[in-house]
């Protein structure tokens, strides 16, 4: 008897584990955004009941809100009842089966930067075996993390396995309603990482490689956390050098970083999207919001990124500096060309006692683009003795491109201190002159001119990777003179 | 090797050059004299193919070839090297790389291995203590807050490296303290050689001291209004350019 009834129930769990398996396989979701939607994403992902109700409160506030419009940016108006919001991985049939089938412009691109042999295939979408996939990067690495006790993993994974974590950090940094695109995350994000490094550890690698290879599909509407506990450390290495295939056109990401009592996080980005073609068609729109609290005292955040990808990007990595004593710094290098259009810059909310910011930001204009940086440094009332440096430097290239700067400074606090300095340059004829005249080929010349123009944000690079985004500029800028 | 014909140049629409004739063999060293505003920079710009600049008639043959006919860059591969009067700053792109880069486009050209970092390091190093630039220069930005002395040692430790067939000279000289004037000349006839030739401008006969030439030139007005040997330069030094009918630089007319 209880045989039988077990027999029936695993019946009906193969059954509903099988038409859950096709479910996925087959279906994409149709266009279109409403609670029912949200139940329907929250449940093929088998979300504990707190994570759909999160989204669901998410998505009330995202209908309240209005899209913003003061960025420097034109664009047109997004359709969102005109996206799906969850699209089945994509079937081993569907995707190219090998390399010989992939644009061969985008394997020269990879081929250019540098990228290894056995990455390509992945970036490129290539239906890669298992073995091959996971060999080289996931055993490898997952091994000392564990032994570290460092957490690093899907966050669709961390959901279900580290529920207290995620229930008391998600959304504490970034909450649901912070902003339109925020909140349209919270309500819908699709999937992204999860880091935690417990008390007094140090992570044995930059967490980099291996989200490369990871992060190749993590979708239009990414989230990340990472969570640094006392005394610990981590540099985590967002993106890639290389172009992703990509058909969504608009990104909404959030990434939360939880700094706790002298703990640190170097969080570096790469960012190469689509950026659109040379009359400025196509292109991802790229809409992240990216905030670390530095709650703990002594507590360090360092944002470095650089930007040279999507259509338009509209991006404020910021640093909510609550510890006392506390740093914050944002290292950036925004490239735009043809007619890409980049609004960035950075937020540093000084409310503890000692705490210090830094912005460097390079700004690079060539073809018909336009740059734009917009940061604001505030001090609360007890931002005692709290300060910010603040350095802009604008370089063009050509004379049809712009670059605009938009400090705002507001201060509750008498005892804080800012500094600020900016300047804009452009790659003087004089200079294209003296390194032709040395035998170096123009554009080869634009480049080295415009990394020098970077060095200092590529030195806060990790070291291999300044070397790569080195040459992504190079790549990027390509068809910027004569 | 150099051969200069009825060269006209204008910039801005402004005729500078108004029709030089010159011709330079290997091995041999001419210096340019003449009025401030004479037309002697642009000349030597004309000559590595400064696009400010407007070539409106006349011929450069280098070896034969037509060098009008080819890019700023190209000229520099087929060994043209022109050492600024007033060299430009590049921030932030260190001397080391810069210079690392322009002697691997080079050695490209002529199909040889380009040098690694470590390699390129040493000869640079060396190169730099020829000139007596403290190696460290190498690290700074180009030209990068180096005062007038430093810039033009520089620029001769980059001719020094990159060996060009003709070094175009302009003013090195100016600036030089009497010791870094030594050691600059120096390095100057370290490159003289059979197969090289070394055109320089200046207006101090006291560089012929150390760089003797095989001629002197005077330009005024844009034209080359009087050749000789050494002793030109002992002359102009004693009597001015007055002597040769030159007013001043605006009035510059040929002579007779
Ligand atoms: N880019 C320019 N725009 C306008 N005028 C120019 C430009 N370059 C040169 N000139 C003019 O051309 C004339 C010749 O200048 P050039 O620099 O060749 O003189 P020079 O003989 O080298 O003088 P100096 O001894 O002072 O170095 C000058 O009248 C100068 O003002
Ligand atoms: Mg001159």
């Amino acid at each position: 008897m209880a045989n039988t009834d077990r027999q029936v129930n695993e019946l009906i769990k193969r059954e509903y584990e099988h038409g859950f398996v096709t479910e996925i396989e087959a279906e994409t979701f149709e266009p279109g955004l409403n609670e029912d939607v949200i139940r329907r994403l929250s449940a093929i992902k088998n979300e504990p009941e707190f994570m759909l109700e999160w989204r669901l409160k998410a998505y009330r506030r995202w209908l309240e809100m209005d899209e913003p419009n003061w960025a420097h940016v034109n664009f047109p108006k997004v359709d969102y009842n005109a996206i799906s919001y969850y699209s089945a991985p994509k079937k081993r049939e569907d995707m190219p089966q090998s390399l010989d089938e992939v644009d061969p412009e985008l394997l020269k691109t990879y081929e250019k930067l540098g990228i290894p042999l056995h990455e390509r295939a992945k970036l490129a979408g290539v239906a890669v075996d298992a073995v091959f996939d996971s060999v080289s990067v996931a055993t490898t690495f997952k091994e000392p993390l564990e032994k570290a006790g460092v957490i690093f993993c899907p966050i669709s994974e961390a959901v279900q396995k580290y529920p207290e974590l995620v229930q008391k950090y998600l959304g504490s940094v970034v909450p649901a309603g912070d902003n339109y695109f925020a909140a349209l995350n919270s309500a819908v994000f699709s999937d992204g990482s999860f880091v935690y490094i417990p008390k007094g550890v140090r992570c044995p690698m930059e967490l980099s490689t291996y989200f490369r290879i990871n992060a190749a599909n993590t979708g239009q509407f990414e989230r990340t956390l990472i969570i640094a506990d006392d005394d610990s450390y981590v540099s985590y290495l967002e993106g890639c050098t290389a172009p992703m295939r990509d058909e969504n056109q608009l990104h909404a990401a959030v990434v939360e970083l939880v700094v706790l009592d002298n703990a640190q996080i170097k969080y570096s980005t790469v960012q190469n999207w689509y950026p659109g073609d040379e009359n400025g068609k196509g292109g991802i729109y790229n809409f992240v919001t990216k905030r670390a609290a530095c709650i703990g005292k002594n507590s360090k955040v360092s944002w470095t990124q650089v930007e040279t990808g999507s259509a338009i990007t509209w991006k404020y990595p910021s640093c909510v500096l609550r510890g006392d004593n506390s740093v914050g710094e944002f290292y950036s290098v925004a490239l735009t060309h043809n007619y890409q259009q980049a609004d960035t810059g950075t937020k540093m909310i000084h409310l503890g006692k000692n705490t210090s910011s830094t912005i460097i930001s390079k700004g690079i204009s060539a073809g018909r683009s336009s740059n734009a940086y917009r940061g604001l440094v505030k001090f609360g009332p007890g931002a005692e003795a709290a300060r910010n440096f603040t350095q802009c430097d604008s370089l063009l290239i050509g004379d049809r491109c712009a670059a605009h700067t938009f400090p705002y400074i507001e201060s509750q606090n008498k005892t804080a201190i800012v500094e600020h300095e900016a300047t804009t340059s452009k790659v003087s004829d004089e200079q294209m002159f003296l390194c032709r005249q040395r035998g170096i080929d123009p554009e080869q010349a634009v480049s080295m001119i415009v990394n020098g123009f970077c060095k200092e944000v590529f030195k806060e690079l990790p070291m291999e990777f300044a070397v790569e985004a080195g040459k992504l500029l190079e790549v990027s800028l390509e068809g910027s003179v004569g | 090797m150099l051969s200069i014909k009825n060269l006209h140049a204008s910039v801005e629409g402004k005729e500078i050059l108004k029709g030089i004739n010159l011709e330079i063999k290997p091995g041999e060293v001419h210096a340019i004299m003449g009025p401030n505003g004479s037309g002697k920079s642009t000349l030597s710009q004309v000559l590595a193919g400064n696009d400010a600049y407007e070539v409106t008639s006349g011929e450069i043959l280098f070896n034969g070839e037509d060098l009008l006919a080819l890019e700023t860059e190209e000229r520099a591969r087929e060994g043209i090297f022109l050492a600024f009067q007033y060299p430009v700053e590049i921030p932030g792109v260190s001397n080391l790389q810069f210079l690392r880069t322009a002697v691997n486009a080079m050695r490209k050209h002529q199909g040889q291995e380009e040098m690694n970092a470590a390699e390129f390091m040493k000869l640079a190093r060396q190169v730099s203590k020829q000139v007596d630039l403290n190696p460290d220069f190498l690290k700074r930005g180009v030209n990068e807050g180096f005062s007038g002395g430093e810039k033009k040692r520089n620029e001769v430790m980059q001719a020094l490296l990159l060996q060009p067939k003709l070094a175009i000279l302009d003013e090195t000289d100016s600036g030089l303290d009497i010791d870094a004037l030594k050691v600059a000349s120096d390095g100057v006839n370290a490159l003289r050689s059979d197969d090289r030739a070394i055109l320089m401008v200046t207006h101090y006969q006291r560089l012929l001291n150390y760089i003797v030439p095989d001629q002197v030139h005077v330009l005024a007005g844009g034209r080359i209004i009087k050749s000789g040997g050494r002793e030109l330069a002992l002359e102009l030094e004693e009597k001015g350019y007055g002597w040769l009918g030159v007013k001043d630089e605006d009035e510059a007319q040929v002579a007779g």
